[in-house]
């Protein structure tokens, strides 16, 4: 009996370790290892960092050269003092990992389509959808051109050696929260996975083609090529462009030459070519968020209080936690900078030095298109190109999946790029089509550089020289020095389209659809003391008509941001730091200054009940500011959908394929010139031909609806239908901030909207002793247990700002705003 | 007197265990379990002493954790595991977990403890 006794209790002891020891499958995820994840010497609650947490540290590595101090200040930003290059980005790399390390490995494991080894078969989509788009194969491409260049190779190197070491110094139970969460451990990092994660910027601020290539074809076969050009028109009334208007630019260097055939191949309804049903179809692509953008202006001296420059910057990308900024100091002997740098790359991104001070937005420039590749057969080994078959590259995907066996494919490699969507992955968009992408981002892309010598230019001078290595995605660089000057140029590897080329799918059978020519770097639009006293862009159109170069579809340029910004800073004199933060958080909504005055004009409103009069008169009284309190921002917003819904949406259903849906300008422009009767027509009655005003009406109406049950569900306020909320990466609610109380919104300076916005805000004035301000929505630490983890959220909601200690030396690092100290020293 | 030594020293080691090793979290079972193979209690009292001893020792370890926190990741994990929004709880649900461990690895060590005195005692005879 006593056999059986202690054989009965060692098997209850040994199933009861092993069901806390396994992870459970509960709907879609899994639960974590919860006697691991739960026990308080291996577990999450190694993660609980006391709030009055000592960051005080001692670091002896062998790959130093000499010593390094690190002084955090109270909002735990690290001032890097290090004597040499190798040792600051060892220090940094050290630093992000410490504060960041899980967000930095999940993000490039995203980008390196290796989600599945984290989350299982569910991330399979986004993985094979990934290796297929070249992100692997193109920061290898950028990887191999920064070993040519010494000064990028060191930086890289010693990033990852920092990062190494402090993944090397962590014991078992310090790993970040989340792989307790996911049960897993971090990797060795590896110069690679810096450019994966540029790759991934770049995805994200120059990719929207792998889907919108898709729509914007479907909606030209479906309407035919006049009624598209009026639906998606490339020519804005409104457009106040980067390069003031008038300004004259030099003629073309090259002149792209339209294939004589394109009337028919190209601009033609070529619907017959779906060729095959394709399986494993993708109904989400990952596709960049459209708000994807920024705002960024410099003012000269001649139009500040001081006399003395302000640049100020505000990138527009997802709002997330752990934030995708981090802000430091970074000094060595031969310069001194401090701003924004992203976890995962080495420098500053964003930010300024003793000298000068730059920013970026996105420039939107179309550099990725999509191909229509004809192979022989199914092995996809020989595609056509000019009547011979040519051989493709093949590209061996292991994917590894969690639980589960390998997936294994081969990806072919065209001329052009990678093959994205073929009869073994597609979407319904792409209609089976075989595409291959061609995209500037997979060429040898060594645009770090630009940062690196940023981070140590001096004048405008080196500005230019610094940005000229920026390739991919394009950005809007603007400048100031304390020397006086104010600049701005459009900065990218940008194609010399002929009109139109690439806006649809291109035939890939033809090497005349190929790309021509690269614009040379010296014809981007560029200026530099205007005489106007300021420089600014929000991602709209660069310049007016006059440019000789075909500019991209202008469903990539936002357009209403620009016309704020300019309006401002021309009304604008005697302007200090706190004017430019209060324009930055500016809720003023101009497009609905425009879209008022012609909503009333045609909008009968003796044929509204009283109910709806009363959401009309809240529109009629509104001050135009998306300011969180206003309810007259909800019902400007929910009539303008409504009324896009009423005029676009019929027609738009009649597609069995998504169509994008026209830009707002296109409605307001026809609006404000009186032809907005195109397509006003509600299809569906049969008996009536409907006007704009018959539209306007029918929208209203459906708003007020709307409007109706936002109120009795107390979500008039337009922050409270807003909702903005920053999300942690992992979409886990309770590791988010939810429900903050912000304004903006799309087409506004302070363009904060649901899950997306401006998420870094910075002031630089330029004066004898740099003043800056900065903010982001997030926190130093990347750790949910910490209580630095979320500190900005609300300083950044309320729109208040930090001003930055910017130490002019180690022996300014002295005082109360001092609060730790690390020291790393050569083993 | 026995049975609070036993308890104490099944979170001693339990804790040692866990500090000076890089063995599994679950480690603390075989010194609980050697503890109950090595002292003779009661049946019951072993079982009690085993499961405190764990039980007492991570709540402990837990509630510095958690109070040094402000509680704030025990917040979040509550919402996470959807167990309500007590971190008290999840405090006693993390000794519980562990001290039910320890206590039917305190048992097996009881039953080992005599199987073994079997074994011997008939090789005797």
């Amino acid at each position: 009996m006593r056999f059986v006794y202690l054989l009965l209790s060692l098997t209850c002891t040994v199933a009861l370790i092993w069901v806390l020891n396994t992870r459970w499958q509960v709907g879609t995820t899994k639960t974590p290892r919860i006697g691991y994840f739960l026990s308080p010497q291996k577990g999450f609650w190694q993660n609980a960092e006391s709030v009055s947490a000592n960051f005080n540290a001692e670091i002896k590595a062998e790959a130093l050269n000499g010593k390094a101090s690190v002084y955090i200040d109270g909002r735990l930003i690290p001032h890097v003092f290090a004597e040499n290059d190798f040792d600051a980005y060892f220090v940094q790399g050290y630093l992000h990992a410490r504060f960041r390390l899980w967000q930095m490995e999940f993000q490039t494991h995203v980008a390196a389509g290796r989600l599945s080894e984290i989350i299982g078969k569910e991330g399979l989509n986004t993985d094979r959808f990934f290796r297929r788009l070249g992100m692997v194969y193109g920061a290898e491409q950028a990887l191999a051109a920064s070993e040519m260049d010494s000064s990028m190779k060191n930086a890289v190197n010693a990033y990852a050696a920092g990062v190494n070491a402090y993944i090397r110094s962590l014991q078992p139970e310090q790993i970040p929260f989340e792989y307790k969460l996911l049960d897993y451990e971090p990797e060795n990092w590896s110069p690679l996975k810096t450019y994966l994660f540029l790759m991934f910027m770049s995805f994200d601020l120059s990719g929207r083609d792998v889907n919108t290539d898709l729509q914007m074809t479907n909606a030209k076969n479906y309407f035919g090529w006049d009624n598209y050009k009026k639906l998606y028109p490339n020519v804005m009334d409104s457009l106040d462009p980067i390069i003031p208007k008038g300004t004259t630019f030099s003629p073309a260097s090259f002149r792209p030459q339209t294939p004589s055939d394109a009337a028919i191949r190209f601009f033609g309804k070529n619907d017959s070519s779906v060729q095959q049903s394709a399986k494993n179809l993708l109904f989400n692509v990952p596709t960049p968020d459209a708000g994807n953008g920024s705002n960024n202006w410099a003012v000269a001296g001649s139009k500040t209080k001081s006399k003395a420059p302000i640049l100020c910057n505000d990138p527009h990308l997802g709002l997330n936690l752990p934030s995708l900024w981090f802000e430091m100091q970074i000094t060595t002997p031969t310069y001194n900078t401090y701003g924004a740098s992203f976890p995962g790359s080495p420098a500053i991104v964003i930010g300024f030095n003793d000298s000068i001070a730059w920013g970026v937005t996105n420039a939107g420039r179309d550099v990725m298109d999509l191909y229509n590749i004809r192979f022989k057969d199914e092995l996809k080994k020989e595609y056509l190109m000019n009547g011979n078959w040519i051989l493709s590259e093949q590209r061996q995907e292991v994917i590894q999946v969690r639980d589960e066996a390998n997936l294994s494919e081969v990806v072919p490699i065209t001329q052009y790029g990678p093959v994205l969507y073929d009869n073994e992955f597609n979407t319904p968009d792409a209609r089976g089509l075989t595409l291959a992408v061609k995209w500037t981002a997979n060429f040898a892309n060594a645009g770090m550089k630009a940062f690196y010598l940023l981070n140590r230019a001096k004048n405008y001078k080196d500005y230019v020289t610094a940005i000229k290595n920026w390739t991919c995605p394009g950005q809007n660089f603007v400048f100031a020095s304390k020397s006086g000057d104010i600049a701005i140029r459009q900065q990218g590897s940008f194609v010399a389209k002929w009109k139109h080329q690439g806006d649809f799918i291109m035939p890939g059978t033809d090497s005349i659809y190929q790309w021509q020519r690269m614009i040379p770097m010296d014809e981007n639009p560029t200026i530099k003391n205007p005489t106007r006293g300021f420089v600014s862009s929000a991602n709209q159109k660069p310049t007016d008509s006059t440019y000789p170069y075909y500019l991209g579809s202008a469903h990539h340029f936002p357009l209403y941001r620009g016309i704020i910004i300019n309006r401002k800073l021309t009304g604008s004199n005697n302007i200090t730091p706190d004017d430019m933060m209060k324009m930055q958080t500016s809720n003023y909504n101009v497009f609905a200054e425009m879209a008022r005055p012609v909503l009333l004009k045609y909008l009968d409103k003796d044929n509204l009940s009283p109910v709806e009069k009363k959401y009309i008169d809240l529109l009629e009284t509104w001050n135009l500011k998306a300011d969180p309190q206003e309810k007259g921002a909800t019902v400007f917003s929910c009539i303008w959908d409504s009324l896009e819904n009423a005029v676009w949406g019929d027609e738009l259903a009649g597609s069995k394929l998504k169509l994008p849906v026209p830009d707002s300008y296109s409605l307001l422009e026809r609006m404000l010139k009186g032809t907005a009767d195109f397509m006003a027509d509600n299809i569906t009655t049969k008996d009536k031909v409907e006007t704009i005003q018959d539209a306007v009406l029918t929208a209203c109406r459906k708003a007020c609806k709307e409007l109706e049950v936002l109120e009795q569900t107390g979500k008039l306020e337009w922050a409270k239908r807003k909702d903005t909320y920053v999300q942690h990466l992992l979409k886990i609610p309770s590791l988010s901030r939810l429900h903050l109380p912000i304004g903006g919104g799309e087409d506004i300076i302070n363009a904060t909207k649901s899950n997306h916005g401006p998420g870094w805000r910075m002031v630089v004035h330029l004066t004898a002793e740099t003043e800056a301000y900065c903010i982001y929505a997030g926190g130093q630490s990347g750790n949910p247990g910490s209580i630095y983890y979320d500190t900005f959220i609300n300083s950044w909601v309320e729109g208040t700002y930090y001003k930055a200690l910017f130490l002019k030396n180690e022996d300014a690092a002295t005082g109360d705003q001092i609060k730790w100290k690390m020291n790393f020293i050569k083993n | 007197m026995k049975f609070l030594v036993v308890t104490f020293l099944t979170a001693y080691l339990g804790y040692a265990i866990g500090v000076y090793t890089q063995m599994p979290w679950w480690s603390f079972a075989l010194s609980s379990a050697l503890i109950a193979l090595c002292v003779q209690q009661s049946k019951i009292s072993t079982f009690v002493s085993g499961f405190l001893g764990i039980f007492l020792l991570w709540i402990l370890l837990a509630f510095i954790r958690d109070v040094s926190n402000d509680h704030i990741l025990s917040q979040r994990v509550v919402s996470i595991l959807g167990i309500g929004s007590s971190s008290t709880l999840l405090i006693l649900i993390t000794g519980f977990l562990g001290g039910m461990v320890s206590g039917l690895a305190a048992i097996t060590g009881y039953h080992l403890r005599s199987s073994a005195k079997a074994i011997l005692s008939f090789n005797l005879e």
